[in-house]
């Protein structure tokens, strides 16, 4: 299991150091110093093994932290772990900054005792530390006996993440459909690759302990429910199915917070839980197929003669004309030995940023069906160097208010059993966002 | 915290401040005494007090810190007071109590593991694996799991479908850090059927769909271990195929890190089962932005998933990343190109183009990469592509490094006839002979041996210079021992020469940098663990004894094993074919015939067949591969001939059973012991031993010898898959420690339902031996009539249909010769080795009989025996049989299985024949030996 946890500046002076384990000496400190921050070359594995001690690392702007152990741990744990750290940091004090983390040294330290037992990770939702683990200082005293056995056993509990006795005047929730759509496209239209990563982030103000369940246009759920209805149904009326099948997408994979019964999704595929109070993810998941591409992108680069590149980028948006996409940025990279450049677009701003390499056209809004074009002259440095340029992919990122998967979110019930509100009392807002992951076209 | 200043000697003043009431301030007190106790233990005693108080405290969270800090204070002295308080909080009626003290025990294992077992803590720690709180649950599971891993043999967490069924109820219910340990302990679960495989199986696939993803790598743990015992044509075993697919991809959208962790898991499972990614190579395509190591790992992934299906989107993407700036992915990306071309025949052509169009960019390093590929791709495909030597030619200025030097300067002499000017562009290289490193001097030695032999007129003069500079201005022995050679060689035998250095060379073939299989079965069971990122068992990372139990994937145990035998084969067939593995440069022996640049290494590098002829040449293997031609350098080849005495020497030797045996027909013959794992190659560990068969089980009859100066313990036994899935049946069992020069004789019970792998030659079987020192791997051959079962008696009338359908074509003839005996001899001695006479005839004066047997998977074999009374000479008729047995076993298992049984069967089937030959005399293991001559194997017609 981890043997001990350090936490450096950018400079690899240690700012918190934790063993758990007696076989790790105080040299492992050093080690990963001289090894790894201090390195010549680049480290090439975020997993390092020095004189039989293995280092995982992860990096948060500029402040390291590593994790340290001389067994076989199971790898996956230990960087999740130190992901989760991360959040839970973020979670008390914001930021994870060389400031932000001297001046909570106490809360870390007690922190880094309670999420980590010999080695071991315990209970680490941020919800059920905050019960007992706060900036001001609890008194044992203060505490009824009520209380600390609520702490301990929702600490420990099955539904770990959130407490009882919640009470709100208004029962309202938030539903984000956020997605990231992920594209390679070839210089010729190609598409090498599509993916859509999304996340459905809840955020909750619910009295009790409510039950939940969330219902999408599921392909599988789909087709369940209609062959159900569809052998009724279809005898008086045969042309019914067509209706819903366009509605549905295929959802490669999904993943859930750990709230979400996952022996039920496995068997009936429904998704029901008890949410935690606040935000959360409750889901993440994975389309690949039917993708709606927001924006098409194409290049046209064409080298006259060694020191000049004339270069013509047109954008087509490719959703309802009603809706608006925003944050518009395309970058165009350009050749190292870049003297000058010479813009001319339509529609934004347009700017050559010498120290990116590149130049980035940006749109604050477009419509729907759109078209708008960017053309640049690039005038180059002769060189003797012989490498060729590598020509990076022209990248590109938008906001649109839609779900580029297509998904749909279909219900979400509340049944709260033992406080008298019912579903229909809960006020619910869903909001779809689609946003660009590394959207690449190679030119 | 201390800006590093030691402040151990405020001590006493902090353990006044112990009995706060402010609970912050107790933590910190407490994170004092962690760090300095052991720099002051008398002090420390003074704190003894305070925690008994303190795990008394109404406050649960009190009681809890007081028994999490005890036990990370490593002193000696205070350690037993801390016993009594753990007790109670074992027991405490708090679940946040319990699954603290449930860690602190571990705590307390690794300071003494002694007062732990005295103390009765593991009992109560097992007991609280059915507690009711599921982190309770979670955390005793991971305590005992790591005390377990400390004491291999003992039987702490005795799994058993009882407690398995709790775990996975407690899964359900647990934190995700929980339910990692509880996977990672049910991993090392071995079910006793494949249906309580499938069950568990059933219940963890849910875990796939969770958010963390050292959940779903454990989760795929479990699975692809215990999806080794399911059956290949269940329904289920397919679904459970299917549904690892999506997870796996989705673990690569998680931050760079565990991308990395998940993409080498992914490297292992797709080596392992590679049907479960083939359609998502997509996913692995290299994105601009990902972080280096997660380029390499998703490189290696996309070669290892190329097929003819995909290979041009593989190769579109290669030749994008061929341009990018990093040197190693470029590097690593041109290399790719060369294997896509090597392990798929279709896109050869392509890749050759696409490697000369990298060439024309003239990066230096990227020119140098191709050319080593192309060296390879030369190799595969002789005289296809020899047509780019000019191009390369053009190059040769360019090259710094001395693999693509080496690459180049074996291109220039392998194809010396083709190059007008080989001689001046070799003869440009010896000019700094003395500035390069081995791998080219060694090369260019043999490049210009090459040239010479080609073109022998104009470079005489050449040769010489080469030759005196390796044999007088070398430091290097295999330098100066290769320039010996060839010079000898010239000068003595030309022609001999010619044959020796310009022999031909096998192909080079498949797949590239496959993990040894043994090993691979390994890393599978540490899927998500450091191991699988490393790529090395954990012995190779781990200090001292712990992690260092050897995990192996569970044999596949059929409930119903009728109907088990026959799909085992191709189970293993299509895995089973040993890849042909290009090894790294640099291996000097093989070098001699220039072999080096990638001959085909199958099998285990370790290979130490006892039969073998043990007088070892003064130059070591180099003249022992000379002499046997090209065709000894490669092990496989090399086994042939030996192994083949081997089952001759077994033959005869059967004629011991026989004599000794003629008394006790039940038992077949047993061959005498032989040394299988010399003490020199296993640091002072002897193995010998011998297989035997008795009322149809078959044992292993092991001796171990110690003879090394210290004590050995530990003893574990494991096979690798073999053709016909033999497999310890118990552990190995060795009760007491062996000490030195001491020996055990143990029997070990085999069985026959492990994994199938077609080996080569067929009855090898490759046996890797642990002790406290070290892991041992050698390779034995046994007999195969170990495998004739009992009920090997064919009916009458079905023997004669099956012998009518089978095509003359599928036979095998011999001569044995000098067997005095007649045929109701013949045939009782042939039933004590479970070869049965099914008919007899008398025809002409001669004396037919028909036998039969039947091996342990099912397939029949049958023979005729034609003896004339006067000669003692038999003929032997092995015709293929075409049995249904055997005819599903052909199309999974391919065309090779069948060719390569049957003369060995025959062989073996002879040599229980040629004991006949002996009478009841007692011949002794010299005479048997030398003998040998005395009998020939004659096959007329061999099984095409």
């Amino acid at each position: 299991m981890i043997g001990g946890l350090f936490i450096y500046n950018h400079k690899g002076e240690v700012l918190i150091s934790r063993v758990y384990r007696d076989d790790i000496g105080r040299n492992a400190v050093d080690a990963f110093r001289v090894n790894v921050i201090h390195a010549r070359q680049q480290v090439r594995s975020p997993v390092t093994n020095i004189a039989r001690t293995s280092f995982f690392h992860v990096k948060r702007s500029n402040i390291w932290l590593a994790a340290v152990t001389k067994q076989n741990v199971n790898a996956a744990m230990v960087f999740e772990f130190l992901y989760k750290m991360c959040d839970v940091m973020a979670a008390y004090f914001g930021k994870i900054s060389e400031e932000n983390i001297k001046n909570n040294f106490v809360l870390i330290y007690e922190l880094l005792d309670e999420i980590l037992d010999f080695g071991y990770p315990q209970n680490s939702e941020t919800g059920a530390l905050k019960t007992f683990i706060t900036q001001q200082g609890i008194k044992s005293q203060h505490q009824t006996k009520e209380e600390q056995s609520q702490i301990t056993s929702q600490v420990t509990g099955q539904i770990g993440w959130r407490r009882e006795g919640i009470k709100y005047r208004r029962n309202e929730l938030f539903l984000d459909v956020l997605e990231s759509v992920n594209l390679l496209m070839s210089p010729q239209g190609q598409v090498l690759s599509a993916h859509v990563s999304g996340r459905v982030v809840m955020k909750s103000y619910l009295s009790g302990m409510p039950e939940c369940k969330f219902g999408m246009n599921d392909k599988i759920v789909i087709e369940k429910q209609g062959k159900g209805t569809a052998d009724e149904t279809s005898k008086r009326r045969p042309s019914a199915p067509a209706h819903s099948g366009k509605q549905s997408i295929a959802i490669d994979d999904c993943t859930f917070h750990q709230c979400v019964r996952l022996s039920k999704f496995d068997s009936e595929r429904s998704i029901s839980f008890i949410p935690p109070d606040g935000e959360f993810e409750l889901m993440r998941y994975r389309t690949t197929k039917d993708i709606i591409l927001p924006f098409r992108v194409i290049p046209l680069v064409r080298e006259v003669g060694r020191t000049k590149l004339e270069v013509k980028v047109v954008i087509k948006s490719n959703f309802k004309p009603s809706l608006l996409a925003q944050k518009i940025e395309v970058r165009i990279p350009t050749p190292l030995n870049t003297s000058g450049v010479q813009v001319i677009c339509m529609k934004g701003k347009a700017k050559y940023k010498a120290s990116e390499n590149a130049i980035v056209w940006k749109i604050k809004r477009m419509a729907g069906m759109k078209e708008s074009q960017i053309s640049a002259e690039i005038e180059l440095l002769p060189t003797n160097d012989k490498k060729k340029w590598a020509r990076p992919p022209i990248s590109m990122n938008f906001e649109v208010p839609f779900a580029p998967s297509g998904l749909k979110v279909r219900y979400l019930k509340v049944f709260e059993p033992k406080l008298n509100y019912s579903d229909h009392d809960v006020i619910k807002w869903v909001r779809y966002i689609g946003r660009s992951g590394i959207y690449e076209t190679r030119c | 915290m201390t800006v590093g200043k030691d402040v151990s000697a405020l001590f006493p003043d902090v353990v006044n401040c112990m009995q706060t009431d402010n609970l912050e301030l107790k933590k910190l007190v407490y994170l004092y005494l962690m760090n300095y106790a052991k720099s002051q233990p008398d002090m420390a005693i003074m704190a003894v007090n305070t925690f008994v108080k303190d795990c008394e405290d109404p406050n649960p969270l009190i009681r809890a810190l007081a028994v999490r800090t005890m036990g990370c204070i490593r002193v000696d002295k205070i350690t037993e007071y801390l016993c009594e308080p753990l007790r109670k909080c074992l027991k405490d009626e708090d679940p946040y109590v319990r699954k603290t003290a449930a860690v602190c025990v571990a705590k307390l294992h690794d300071i003494n593991a002694q007062l732990v077992e005295d103390q009765g803590f593991l009992d109560t720690l097992k007991d609280l694996i059915s507690d009711s709180n599921p982190m309770v649950v979670a955390n005793a599971v991971a305590a005992l799991s790591e005390i377990a891993e400390s004491h291999p043999s003992s039987n702490l967490l005795d799994l058993n479908p009882q407690s398995i069924n709790k775990l996975l109820t407690a899964l359900n219910e647990c934190t995700e850090w929980g339910q990692i340990f509880i996977l990672d302990c049910l991993a090392n679960y071995t079910p006793k059927d494949d249906r309580e495989a499938q069950s568990i199986c059933e219940r963890v696939t849910p875990r796939l769909s969770h958010a963390n993803s050292a959940v779903v790598l454990s989760a795929v743990k479990v699975l692809m271990k215990f999806m080794e015992m399911l059956s290949k044509d269940l329904d289920y075993y397919g679904t459970l195929l299917k549904k690892l697919a999506p997870p796996l991809v989705t673990l690569l959208s998680a931050e760079p890190e565990l991308q990395y962790v998940a993409l080498r898991n992914i490297n292992l499972i797709v080596q392992k089962r590679p049907e479960i990614l083939k359609h998502e190579m997509k996913v692995f395509f290299v994105k601009y932005n990902d972080p280096i190591y997660v380029k390499l790992e998703k490189l290696d992934i996309m070669i290892r998933l190329a097929s003819q299906a995909n290979i041009a989107q593989v190769l579109a993407e290669l030749k994008e990343y061929a341009t990018e700036v990093d040197v190693d992915f470029v590097r690593k990306a041109v290399r790719a190109i060369g294997r896509c071309a090597i392990k798929v025949e279709q896109s050869a052509e392509r890749c050759v183009s696409t490697l000369l169009d990298l060439i024309q960019t003239k990066v230096n390093y990227v020119v140098q990469e191709a050319i080593v590929v192309i060296k390879d791709i030369f190799r595969k495909y002789p005289n296809k592509y020899e047509s780019v030597i000019a191009t390369l030619c053009e190059n040769l200025d360019s090259l710094d490094e001395p693999e693509a030097r080496a690459a180049m300067i074996w291109i220039v002499g392998e194809y010396a006839e083709r190059i007008d000017n080989a001689d001046e562009l070799l003869e440009s290289f010896l000019e700094g002979f003395h500035d390069e490193s081995t791998q080219v001097q060694l090369q260019l030695l043999t490049a210009i041996v090459k040239l010479f032999l080609k073109k022998p007129t104009e470079t005489q003069e050449l040769v010489q210079q080469v030759l005196s500079l390796a044999t007088q201005d070398s430091d290097n022995p295999d330098l100066r021992d290769r320039g010996y050679i060839y010079w000898r060689l010239l000068s003595t035998d030309p022609v001999a020469a010619k044959e020796v250095v310009l022999a031909e060379k096998p192909l080079i073939s498949e797949e590239t940098d496959l993990i040894e299989p043994t090993l691979l079965d390994e890393l599978i069971c540490y899927i998500g663990t450091l191991a699988s990122v490393y790529h090395k068992p954990p012995s190779a990372f781990v200090e001292g004894g712990r992690g260092v139990v050897h995990k192996s994937l569970p044999p596949r145990t059929a409930s119903s094993e009728s109907t088990e035998s026959p799909e085992t084969a191709p189970a293993g067939a299509p895995s089973g074919e040993q890849p042909d593995v290009i090894p790294t440069q640099g291996d000097l022996l093989g070098d001699l015939l220039n072999l080096d640049l990638g001959p085909p290494v199958s099998g285990p590098p370790l290979a130490t067949t006892s039969v073998q002829m043990g007088a070892v040449d003064l130059l070591g293997g180099g003249l022992d591969s000379l002499i046997g031609g090209p065709n000894f350098v490669a092990p496989p080849a090399a086994a042939v001939p030996a192994n083949l005495g081997a089952s001759m020497g077994s033959g005869l030797s059967d004629l011991f059973d026989l004599t000794s045996g003629v008394g006790t027909l039940s038992g077949s013959y047993v061959v005498p012991k032989a040394v299988w794992l010399p003490a020199m190659k296993a640091k002072g560990l002897e193995i010998s031993g011998t297989f035997t068969r008795q009322v149809g089980s078959i044992s292993m009859d092991l001796q171990l010898t110690n003879k090394a100066l210290q004590v050995m313990t530990d003893f574990a036994i494991q096979f690798n898959r073999n053709s016909f899935g033999l497999a310890p049946a118990a552990p190995l069992q060795v009760h007491a420690p062996l000490s030195p020069n001491q020996t055990v004789e143990i029997s070990l019970p085999l069985n026959t339902v492990g994994s199938v792998m077609k080996m080569e030659p067929l009855n090898n079987l490759q046996v890797a031996v642990k002790n406290n020192i070290d892991v041992f791997y050698f390779s034995t051959l046994y007999p195969l009539h170990i495998l004739f079962v009992e009920d090997g008696k064919m009916d009458r009338q079905m023997f004669l249909a099956t012998w009518k359908d089978i095509p003359n074509e599928n036979e095998a003839q011999f001569q044995i010769r000098d067997c005095p005996l007649n045929a109701e001899a013949v045939s009782s001695r042939l039933q004590g080795s479970n070869i049965f006479t099914v008919a007899k005839r008398n025809v002409e004066a001669q004396d037919m009989l028909y036998q039969s047997l039947k091996l342990t998977n099912g397939i029949w074999v049958l023979a005729e025996l034609r003896i004339q009374p006067g000669n003692p000479s038999f003929t032997v008729r092995l015709p293929a049989p075409a049995l249904p047995a055997l005819g599903c076993l052909l199309p999974c298992a391919g065309q090779p299985l069948l060719p390569s049984l049957l003369p060995r069967a025959g062989v073996s089937l002879m040599g229980a024949l040629a004991q006949l030959g002996w009478g009841p005399s007692e011949p002794d293991v010299n005479e048997h030996q030398n003998s040998e001559p005395s009998f020939q194997l004659s096959p007329i017609r061999l099984p095409r």
